[in-house]
């Protein structure tokens, strides 16, 4: 793999034309403007190793509702900017009056970012049968820069941790996590997850989860509902690929396309009854 | 402690160093927990702590600037940074010192990605020894790296200043107090003054020349900021190196 840690200011390449996030341009030659892990192969680019959750268009998120005004929900998304969902992004046509009867203050949504403006203001939507209020299970947080590592290639990391818990997990771009299960699985979940968060830049990630999961199994004699799946010539660390697709397309989408036959989004929907 | 007689013996300063050497330098990255990025940083006698939070949400609101992030620096002496207790809280000395600080560090960053954020650094000397700003402005652009903010380079600070009648490079407190003048100089990893000071006097032959190894100064503290960057990742290098 070539990549390597760069700081601010170190040169990565004379390829202006590929130069992309993380990178600036001066006198014809690029460098790193980030503090992070550089790829240079097809594209140039940093991946920061911390840093604020700055939105895109097209991510997904958890955000909590701060305040409802007149048409608009302003929701807390852990960035410098608000979210702004407006009453016309809601599924179904409510009036203004019963804003806070459908979503309240203090209460969250998975939410799809619309659009994101040059002044940085966040529209958010619910418009889209994927996204729903979240009225059960618990919201946890990581660093906005580990979420790449948490749903891992093509989301193997997300899969493996869903198989194991027996619960349902939603990862937001934000950095938000939520999980629904079972009380006892929805610790363990909880721990695993902090466990990849602490150790996500120590080299066989993702063998060292597994090991990891069973040996809690072991101990609390629980006996495995689901057969563990053999993970296949897996890289623990996040790729340019997985970069690259949760750029433009949702992560929960791509882990329903390619690893889970039922994806997190339908059993979410399912259990939603 | 009084003027000393000789500052320099035999090419040797009063702490044993060359007239062109460093203090010692200890950088340590991501020291506190809460803060967005830090950096605690010992140089010489002097101990600073610099921590980074941001980009965030700008209060009060009027200070926000729509297409930028502002950038707000904030200097301060702990009261038992020195000999004589300081009095605590800002004073003519700090707030100086922390705006031409901010100043240095404005230039590399990348503002103009987070509009209407603030992007709070924050500088606490506990053992002040001479070269505090030089020092801070060091610690505060790791830091700002350690945050993941978006900077065109790194920003390395020190002093050079005038003893006996000859330049030594990063003075330390006697020489600071009784020497003939003192120039703390920052620049950016391409040789770029972002900040230059002087108090006291340099004939203009001194001045160019002081401002070279003021330079070469500033390289050799760059490269030890790089170290210590590389060094908080450094088991996630080898493990990139090992795939």
């Amino acid at each position: 793999m070539d990549k390597k840690i760069v700081i601010p200011g170190d040169f990565l390449s004379d390829d202006v034309k590929n130069a992309t996030d993380g990178t600036y341009v001066e006198d014809g030659k690029v460098f790193a403007a980030v503090y992070g892990l550089a790829s240079l192969k097809n594209q140039i680019r940093v991946v920061p190793l911390s840093g604020k959750y700055i939105p895109k268009r097209g991510d997904m998120v958890i955000a909590t509702v701060s305040e409802v005004t007149f048409s608009n929900w302003i929701t807390d998304i852990r960035s410098p900017y608000d979210g702004l969902l407006h009453i016309s992004e809601f599924p179904k046509r409510i009036e203004n009056d019963d804003m806070a009867k459908h979503i309240n203050v203090g209460e969250s949504v998975m939410a799809l970012i619309k659009d994101v403006d040059p002044i940085m203001k966040v529209e958010l939507t619910l418009n889209d049968r994927r996204l729903r209020r979240i009225d059960e299970g618990r919201i946890i947080q990581v660093a906005p820069s580990k979420v790449p590592r948490l749903i891992g290639r093509n989301g193997s990391m997300i899969t493996l941790l869903k198989n194991n818990t027996n619960c349902n997990v939603f990862v937001g771009q934000n950095g938000r996590i939520w999980i629904t299960g079972k009380e006892r699985d929805m610790d363990f979940a909880e721990k695993i997850i902090f466990k990849i968060e602490n150790e996500s830049h120590v080299s066989g990630l993702t063998e060292r989860i597994n090991r990891f999961i069973k040996e809690e199994k072991g101990e609390s004699a629980r006996e495995p509902e689901y057969e563990q799946e053999p993970e296949i010539e897996e890289e623990d660390i996040e790729t340019d690929k997985t970069v690259e697709k949760t750029e433009d397309i949702p992560v929960e989408e791509e882990t329903q396309e390619e690893d889970a036959p039922e994806g997190i989004l339908d059993e979410l929907l399912g259990d939603g009854k | 402690m009084s003027k000393p007689e000789k500052f320099i013996e035999d090419g040797i300063r009063l702490d044993g160093r060359k007239f062109d050497e460093l203090r010692p330098i200890k950088f340590e990255v991501g020291v506190l927990n809460r803060a967005d990025g830090s950096c605690y940083l010992e140089m010489g006698g002097n101990k600073v702590v610099a921590a980074v939070y941001g980009p965030r949400e700008v209060h009060p609101r009027h200070m926000q600037k729509s297409t930028t992030a502002i950038v707000r620096y904030k200097y301060n002496m702990a009261s038992f940074s020195v000999e004589d207790r300081k009095r605590p809280g800002p004073d003519r000395r700090s707030s100086e010192v922390s705006k031409v600080s901010r100043q240095a560090l404005e230039p590399v960053i990348f503002v103009e990605k987070y509009p209407r954020s603030a992007i709070d650094i924050f500088v606490e000397v506990l053992q002040a020894d001479a070269g505090t700003r030089a020092a801070g402005i060091n610690a505060a652009s790791v830091a700002l790296a350690d945050a993941g903010i978006p900077m065109k380079s790194l920003v390395s600070a020190c002093a050079v200043g005038k003893v006996d009648d000859t330049l030594v490079l990063d003075l330390n407190k006697d020489e600071d107090n009784y020497g003939q003048a003192d120039m703390p100089v920052a620049v950016t990893q391409n040789g770029n003054i972002t900040l230059l000071q002087m108090d006291g006097h340099l004939t203009s032959d001194e001045f160019k020349i002081g401002l070279e190894m003021a330079k070469k100064g500033c390289a050799d503290i760059y490269q030890m900021q790089k170290a210590a960057l590389m060094a908080k990742f450094s088991k996630s290098a080898e493990a990139e190196s090992n795939e």
